[in-house]
């Protein structure tokens, strides 16, 4: 079950059976993960057919033609593109059964619940301890940059379940409900005025062993499909020609001659060439992956993501002059959404900020490529036999 | 799906890509080369011999019908890439592509045939910095021959056949044997400039030049960024291949995170760059959006290569001021590069009208 012409012809007999226009938009959902089109490269059973992921556009385009409702992928990001897929990897047939299908639909958000005041770019550091306790853990410690936190039903958590292992070692990974009453949720606002990120207190909080993801300690391993899918999800997004950041400065620049300054244009053009080769880039990826030959390029689609958002939007502040000293609203929100091109020039270029710091900061990442690409030699690692607990800190 | 460019190479792309890269192993290597550019024939024409009669690479953009292979400039840009990868002193680009393009809007069905079998070298007779639909130098026409001096002709040296453009609006196919072909000594040692004297030369008009000349200058333009993406990729890997070895205060020069950073920055650069040279390569052959998949891929291509050539240099030390090392072909090509066909600001100013993102 793996052509193109058979997924759209089951496409089209999953709409006559469930038309959009006279089922609840739940049931419908739910009813096309039953039938194995709501990401069909899952197995069966798990929303999926087994089938290539790039065979997914011919659903969504079949569906999309009929106005079929969504599962709104905007508002579950990390459950859609780093639990689902560390839960299908790891997750026991249990585990797959309960978490997957809600997750799909929305019902559940998810959020993640990793870095922690003292382990940033050194994640594998964290503090965060699971003790054993009868037939489950109890959790306590201080996680951070929780996005949608807020929001969330469930979180892919990890925890310290071995202070005397050397760090990597000594980490175990969990599905922590949100809903647990030792899990308290304060807003962490930001430079641009709004709480997009979270601190999430973990006091005493209950988690079962079924809860467990992976082997006891095999935690850091886990945490790796979570975050090479976040890298993706961060930088991999698909974009037409003069999409994403790019955009509203040219939209600008068309509309309005009067802002336009000659040194101006050589920043725009050279920009717009750089967006529009990271788009290339981007797709030459996508390509790759539809071929089966992924290549190491993954790895730098953040840098380049990262550095060109803020490039531009630091230049549409110029651009707009007199306007550019203004700012939409500081007032203190919490979005449903992360948006980075979302509201006014002022936001674009704050929380571009952020892009090179989520997810891997810049510099990380330049050691990734240098190591795993390039092969060079691996920073001197003077905490790989030591117990986490004699760590400095 | 249709729309969206191809901008992975097919297995047959790849096997030919090393074909290339194994006569080039045979044929061009460093010592060699550096030793031929203080010689009297700078160009190697063995290796030439090997390319276009051999392989019959010459003829990779030429119908079959007219003696060629057929094939388009998505091949056509694997063998640039594999001829920047070694700095190789062949006139491919200048014959192959930018000449034979030339011959093909002219529909000069017997030279693309002498071209394309690699029989007969040909040159545009137009410098290299003229960029896509930039202005160039004309030849006059008096009294049924031409006169006028060219400079900054890439190749003219082992040219059999010179298109020269005259001020009748005429692209004339002129024999190598009725002009003067004097070399300037040129930055890029690896593909010399020379000026080309007409004192009466008689020549055959092919068709209008203004045509024949911008198409030849686009395919010029879209598939040097590949070779710049060779120059590119040799010099990063070469780079890597070096600091891995090299030691200082005990230790790989290439474990330094300063060092290891700039790498991997460059490491990025050169993927930007092979995506938007395999964009441009196959705009080229397919007819759609070559204009803005050229533009862009020149507007970007020169800052990679010079950059990778810099880099190498530096990261080498004082090896890589050294006569004997062979980064410093690499580092005159690039620049030289950086401004054939026009620079990176022409080809950003040539999108500013294509893209509507108009100057003040």
């Amino acid at each position: 079950m793996t052509d193109a012409a058979e997924l759209r012809s089951l496409t089209q007999e999953f709409l006559a059976a469930h038309p959009p226009a006279t089922t609840e938009r739940l049931d419908f959902l739910r009813a096309r993960f039953d039938a194995g089109l709501a990401w069909v490269h899952y197995p069966e059973g798990l929303g999926g057919l087994g089938a290539p992921r790039s065979l997914q556009a011919v659903v969504d385009a079949e569906l999309e033609a009929v106005g079929a409702p969504d599962n709104d992928s905007r508002r579950n990001g990390i459950g859609l593109g780093m639990a689902a897929p560390t839960i299908l990897k790891y997750g026991t047939e249990e585990q797959k059964q309960r978490y997957l299908r809600p997750l799909w639909t929305g019902e559940e958000v998810w959020c993640q619940l990793f870095s922690e005041p003292g382990a940033g770019s050194d994640l594998a550091a964290l503090g965060t301890r699971a003790v054993r306790e009868g037939d489950g853990w109890v959790v306590n410690g201080q996680k951070v940059w929780t996005s949608g936190a807020h929001n969330s039903r469930w979180a892919i958590l990890i925890a310290r379940t071995d202070p005397d292992a050397p760090k990597h070692a000594g980490i175990t990974y969990f599905l922590c409900d949100m809903t647990d009453p030792g899990v308290e949720v304060r807003p962490l606002r930001q430079i641009t005025g709004e709480a997009e990120f979270n601190e999430v207190f973990l006091t005493d909080v209950r988690i079962p062993d079924s809860c467990r993801l992976g082997a006891v300690g095999d935690g850091w391993r886990v945490a790796q499909t979570t975050l090479n899918n976040e890298r993706v999800a961060i930088g991999g997004m698909r974009l037409p020609r003069e999409g994403g950041m790019i955009s509203p400065v040219s939209k600008t620049w068309r509309e309005r001659p009067e802002l336009r300054t000659h040194e101006l244009h050589q920043r725009l053009l050279k920009l717009w060439v750089d967006a529009e080769v990271a788009r290339l880039t981007g797709e030459r990826l996508r390509q790759q992956l539809v071929q089966g030959q992924p290549g190491p390029e993954g790895a730098g689609m953040k840098l380049g993501f990262a550095r060109l958002n803020q490039e531009i939007s630091g230049l549409e502040v110029e651009l707009l002059g007199e306007e550019g000293l203004l700012y939409e609203d500081w007032t203190m929100r919490r979005p449903e959404l992360v948006d980075f091109v979302g509201r006014d020039a002022g936001y674009r270029y704050l929380r571009s900020k952020g892009n090179s710091i989520e997810g891997g900061t810049s510099e990380v990442l330049l050691n990734i490529v240098a190591e795993r690409v390039l092969g060079l030699p691996a920073e001197p690692r003077t905490d790989k036999d030591v117990a986490w607990k004699d760590l400095a800190r | 799906m249709s729309t969206q460019p191809d901008l992975l190479y097919s297995e047959e792309e790849e096997a030919l890509r090393a074909a290339v890269r194994d006569l080039l192993a045979d044929h061009c290597d460093a010592p060699g080369v550096i030793a031929r550019t203080e010689s009297d024939t700078p160009h190697d024409l063995e290796a030439w011999k090997a390319l276009a009669d051999g392989m019959g690479l010459a003829g990779l953009l030429v119908p079959e019908e007219h003696g060629g292979q057929g094939a388009t400039h998505r091949e056509a840009a694997v063998v640039l890439e594999e001829l920047g990868r070694a700095v190789a002193p062949v006139p491919y680009l200048t014959s192959a592509v930018v000449a034979t393009e030339a011959l093909l809007a002219c529909d000069a069905f017997d030279l693309l045939a002498d071209l394309a079998t690699g029989r007969r070298i040909g040159a545009l007779a137009v410098a290299l910095n003229v960029a896509t639909g930039g202005a160039f130098k004309v030849v006059r026409h008096e009294g049924g021959s031409l006169h006028g001096e060219l400079t900054g002709v890439a190749d003219a040296a082992v040219a059999d056949v010179l298109l020269v453009p005259a001020d009748d609006g005429g692209l004339y196919a002129v024999d190598a044997d009725a002009v003067t072909v004097t070399p300037q000594v040129s930055l890029d040692l690896t593909r010399p400039v020379a000026t080309v004297t007409l004192n009466g030369a008689s020549g055959r008009l092919l068709g209008d030049a203004e045509p024949a000349v911008r198409r030849a200058l686009l395919a010029g333009a879209g598939l040097l960024a590949s070779e710049q993406l060779g120059l590119a990729d040799w010099t990063l890997t070469e780079t890597v291949r070096y600091l891995k070895e090299r030691k200082q205060f005990n230790r790989p020069v290439g474990g330094f995170q300063a060092l290891k950073h700039r790498l991997a920055q460059l490491w990025l650069e050169v993927v930007n760059l092979r995506a938007a040279a395999r964009n441009a390569a196959d705009a080229l052959a397919t007819g759609t959006d070559a204009e803005v998949a050229v533009a862009v891929a020149q507007a970007y291509a020169a800052s990679v290569a010079v950059h990778a050539a810099e880099e190498a240099l530096q990261l080498h030390g004082g090896i890589g001021m050294t006569w004997e090392h062979p980064v410093h072909l690499y580092l005159k090509r690039a620049k030289a590069d950086s401004i054939a066909y026009g620079t990176a600001g022409a080809h950003r100013a040539a999108l500013a009208e294509l893209v509507d993102l108009r100057a003040p």
